[in-house]
């Protein structure tokens, strides 16, 4: 199929670009993952990061996940800058040891001549204070320009990470824009440019930035939005108080990912909130601190399931 | 005799920490090979992104045999005994030793430790020294439990020897360990084997790495001096940045590129800083125009189109950064233009600190301050301009390019407020009320400047203080210190005459009032109460100052004791007068006259002391010259009124100088009185007039200052 995920030659559009990432992992046998249902600030949110880089059990996936910063948005006229954009995620656990060769691997299948460019591991810790995680790694950079977050996870809503899982995150856009050499992210080409309907990514989503990004800004009710910031708390923690087993089924259920959904909506809507100016210095640290709490008691949950590895430590 | 070559070969080394891991490599294995035995003649530490190496010369091929006796239980003791002993030892009975002794025969093992093999110790020390090595932060990674700095792949350590290189086995977490190691990452992929130091090297530069830092940092001084040089062009210096370039590339390759035409007249800090801190460029000056017109990167390969490719990537990147920085700047100019005050007001809901308040009531304050000094200082300048620098001072940190840029603060507000029609002197004020940023750092000298960088340095030390959050050891957040002693080098520098209190007093009494309104432990106080603890507060912080102060003074060759000796004389809050009188004193001290009459003073104070000890009594009365009964008495009387007659109009002129001289007057006098007078003389009247009179020379000289604390 050409200009939609064709390995020869340069990519031509967005969506070469996406779907070359795609294939290169499941190449590497990585499970490839469909975006999560829910408004996130950044790919790390995904469950199928966050709650499995915890406990003992390996994993390996990636998948898109489009990705929320209500403070970004520029109304469309900024070059660089989207309240909404895409994030390629790679987590696998635990990391391998030649992960920066199948990374370096990736920028090669999108395109990027590795005899011609200049590629650097510039130090670059990473911290969720929201998630209560860290991790050591690298910004890196092809040609001076920042193309990716490679990052070892020490510590997950406070656990440590036992084993150690490798997350690689692209920029989409950016990368995109990097490899085919374009100026003005409206101006990409999201499928291909001969396509019987060529769509640019400014067709796509030009007015959808326009519109959030005066949603977000100017219109997006404060007191709305502190009510639900919080019911998910409120809710999150219901969650979790309920005991373990169900009274209906008999069966041993902890819903670590009910309530994590609801940790993911508290964060959003704190962004949310963020970006109209309604929150102080002061009330920052507190909120975030909220926040953090609730990835903390997920995480604490999801460690207690089969997923987080409960039973080979029981067995 | 021995080489030994180690290289732990990791993921890429953050550039900040690698110097420092180099040293701590060197510091642990030979400290550790010491230790155990094994000396070496030279030890050398390098370090790359991907690598720390350490090369070892002339050691020993083995420890030297260790050979210990202990003395054991006697012959015929008990076997338990025995037992016991041979246990400690390890040895067997008849590897003992008999031995006679003053009372018998007593039992001695001889224990003979051969000294272990170099290789084996290194192996010993090196995986110690891996598994202790302080990196600043340290991570796990896979399924292992070791912590490096990054993930650690690969060990190399051989032995080389007369008879060659041989391998020294280290085992730790299962890394590969070998004589083998990698070359450039993408320029020379795959493995090769090394067997010296020299080999090594050689081999690593066929590879397309420069092992030696300092060799990476010149090579890309030299090449990037060049580089501007041949454009007619020159480069600005920036150590730190080119140390951190030296520790993220093994294989330096310059290039240098232009800025687009659309930026060249942002401001020159605003290109430096953007492309200093997004895009670890340096900045190449136009000496013609003044202009910083191209940047120099530096990549990390060579590219067979000579790093065309590389440089239009850069370019592309910078393009984008620089179009942020022009959008900020842009903007800021409209509002700066429009109505510059908008910014202060925003910041009235910006929080300065929790407990002191917002931006807004800081600029309040300041303001208040600065007017307080402007009049104090310069009767002469506009009141209204000093309040109106210090209310728009701080202005720009409201502004898109601050926000993005905090180290830009105070020059773009200068900027900002020249664009918004301000007098270069409030324009100045905002740039220069930060200022001393450090020891190095000039202090301000326009008056405007003066009066709001005191005013901002004094309430924040006021406020500090008047909410007992002063630094401690190590702990000082808001760097206090640094402020205080860019306080104390605005006044001495520029000669200015105030007491410091004025500094800070008001913020002290604003600190206690708020408390006053908040802490019980505050509310419960009366008005009395409340005035004493913002008296113990500017006490405290004064002597903060006076402490600074003496730091500052030894550094200009003052003794401490001198200026100790000055503090405890009144006007002691007024800095230029405590420094003149201590330089003064300084020099007096140095001359003859200073250094006898010390000794007289000294003579004079010690026999009074012991007779107001031994009598109970002080002898504070006014000597009366008609008790005197020798000429050298007599003599001593007259030289102190005349000596006091030059001193008090000299004192009050500030004449230190003279009040000196005056002193030294007294030298003579005095040495003859000690001479031909006995103080303790049986003639009550005439021992407790001396005395009267030894407390007058006291007295005297204590007007000028405290004698009784110069030490030496």
């Amino acid at each position: 199929m050409s200009g939609s995920g064709s390995d020869s030659g340069a990519p031509r559009c967005f969506q070469d670009v996406i779907l070359r990432l795609q294939a290169y992992w499941a190449a590497q046998g990585c499970a490839v993952m469909q975006p999560y249902d829910m408004e996130v600030g950044a790919g790390t949110f995904h469950p199928a990061t966050t709650l499995r880089s915890l406990g003992p059990k390996p994993w390996a996936a990636s998948y898109v996940q489009p990705s929320r910063r209500p403070t970004d948005g520029r109304y469309g006229e900024n070059p660089n800058r989207l309240q909404h954009y895409y994030q390629f995620q790679v987590l696998i656990k635990p990391s391998p040891p030649d992960l920066q060769d199948l990374y370096l691997g990736s920028l090669e299948a999108i395109g990027i001549d590795m005899e011609l460019h200049d590629i650097r591991f510039v130090e670059d810790d990473w911290e969720s204070p929201t998630l209560g995680a860290w991790g050591l790694g690298w910004e890196v950079w092809c040609d001076g320009m920042e193309v990716s977050q490679f990052t070892y996870f020490q510590q997950v809503g406070g656990h440590d990470c036992h084993p150690v899982s490798g997350e690689l995150t692209y920029g989409l856009e950016r990368l995109a824009m990097y490899v085919l050499g374009i100026d003005h992210v409206m101006d990409m080409p999201y499928n291909a440019p001969d396509a019987p309907i060529a769509l640019s990514y400014g067709d796509v989503f030009r007015q959808a930035e326009e519109e959030y990004s005066r949603y977000n800004f100017d219109i997006a009710d404060t007191d709305t939005l502190l009510r639900h910031f919080e019911d998910a708390e409120a809710e999150c923690r219901r969650i979790l108080s309920h005991p373990v087993l169900d009274p209906k089924t008999g069966k041993h259920i902890v819903m670590a990912q009910p309530a994590y959904d609801q940790c993911i909506k508290a964060s959003h809507i704190f962004n949310l909130l963020d970006a109209r100016g309604v929150i102080s210095v002061t009330e920052r640290q507190a909120y975030i601190g909220r926040v953090r709490a609730l990835a903390r008691a997920c995480a604490d949950a999801f460690v207690q399931t089969a997923a987080g590895g409960a039973d080979e430590a029981a067995a | 005799m021995a080489d030994l070559l180690l290289e732990l070969f990791s993921e890429e080394i953050p550039a900040r920490m690698q110097a420092r891991a180099a040293d701590d490599l060197k510091r642990l294995v030979t400290d550790g090979l010491v230790e155990a035995g094994i000396t070496y003649e030279s030890a050398t530490a390098h370090v790359t992104p991907r690598r720390l190496c350490l090369s070892l010369t002339g050691l020993p091929a083995k420890a030297p045999d260790l050979r210990e006796e202990r003395r054991g239980p006697r012959v015929g003791a008990p076997d338990k005994a025995v037992e016991g002993f041979l246990r400690g030892v390890g040895l067997t009975r008849d590897q003992l030793e008999v031995r006679d002794d003053k009372k018998g025969q007593v039992y001695f093992a001889v224990i003979e430790r051969p000294g272990r093999a170099a290789g084996e110790v290194a192996a010993d020390v090196i995986t110690k020294a891996i598994r202790n090595f302080p990196w600043p932060k340290s991570m796990r990674w896979g399924s292992g439990s070791l912590r490096w700095v990054r993930p650690l792949h690969s060990i190399l350590c051989i032995l080389v020897g007369e008879e060659g290189a041989s391998p020294v086995a280290i085992d730790i977490d299962g890394i590969p360990c070998g004589n083998t190691t990698e070359g450039h990452r993408f320029m020379a992929p795959g493995r090769f084997s090394v067997v010296s130091f020299d080999d090594y090297a050689a081999k690593l530069r066929e590879r397309f790495v420069m092992l030696d830092a300092e060799e990476r940092r010149d090579h890309i001084s030299s090449q990037a001096a060049n580089l501007a040089f041949a454009q007619n062009m020159e480069l600005v210096q920036d150590k730190g940045l080119l140390a951190e370039l030296a520790g993220l590339v093994e294989w330096p390759v310059v290039l240098m590129g232009d800025i687009a035409p659309d930026f060249l007249d942002l401001p020159p800090e605003v290109l430096q800083t953007s492309m200093r801190e997004h895009q670890k460029f340096f900045s190449v000056r136009n000496p013609s125009s003044g202009r910083i017109e191209k940047f120099i990167t530096v990549a990390n390969r060579e590219t067979a189109d000579h790093g065309a490719a590389i440089l239009a990537g850069n370019q592309k990147v910078l393009f984008a950064r620089l179009s942020d920085a022009k959008f900020f700047w842009e903007n800021d100019l409209r509002i700066a233009k429009t109505d510059i005050s908008e910014w202060t007001r925003k910041l009235e809901n910006v929080t300065f600190h929790n407990r002191i308040g917002s931006q807004g009531a800081r600029i309040t304050q300041i303001r208040k301050i600065a007017r307080i000094l402007a009049h104090e200082l310069f009767p002469d300048l506009s009141q209204g301009d000093v309040e109106y620098a210090a209310e728009m001072a701080k202005a720009d940190l409201s502004s898109e390019m601050v926000y993005e840029f905090p180290e830009l603060q105070g020059v773009m507000g200068r900027y900002y407020l020249l664009a918004a029609g301000k007098s270069p002197d409030i324009a100045y004020a905002a740039e220069e009320h930060y200022r001393p940023l450090g020891p190095e750092d000039s202090v301000p000298v326009r008056p405007v400047s003066i009066c709001v960088a005191l005013a901002d340095k004094g309430f924040s030390l006021g406020s500090f203080w008047g909410f007992d959050e002063k630094p401690t050891g190590s702990k000082d957040p808001f760097a206090l210190r640094r402020a205080c002693l860019g306080a104390i080098r605005i006044v001495l520098e520029n000669d200015l005459r105030l007491s410091i209190r004025d500094l800070f007093d008001s913020a002290i009494q604003r600190a206690v009032e708020i408390r006053a309104a908040a802490e019980d432990e505050f509310r419960s106080m009366n008005d009395e109460e409340r005035k004493e603890a913002v008296q113990d507060r500017s006490d405290n912080l004064l002597s903060f100052f006076h402490d600074r102060l003496k730091v500052h003074l030894r550094a200009r060759g003052i003794r401490h004791d001198v200026i100790d000796a000055c503090l405890a004389m009144p006007g002691n809050d007024d800095l230029v007068l405590l420094v003149k009188r201590a330089e003064a004193l300084g020099e007096f001290l140095k001359t003859d006259d200073g250094e006898n009459l010390l000794q007289g003073f000294r003579r004079a104070n010690n026999i009074l002391r012991q007779a107001e000890e031994k009598d109970g009594v002080s002898y504070e009365g006014a000597p009366d010259v008609k008790y005197a009964v020798d000429d050298s008495e007599r003599a001593l009387f007259a030289a102190l009124d005349n000596a006091e007659a030059t001193i008090l109009p000299a004192l009050e002129a500030e004449d230190f100088a003279a009040a000196m001289s005056a002193m030294a007057a007294l030298r003579a006098p005095i040495d003859a009185f000690f001479e031909s007078v006995q103080v303790n003389t049986d003639n009550a009247i005439v021992r407790r007039n001396r005395l009267c009179l030894l407390n007058r020379i006291r007295e005297v000289m204590g007007r000028v200052a405290r004698f009784d604390v110069i030490e030496g």
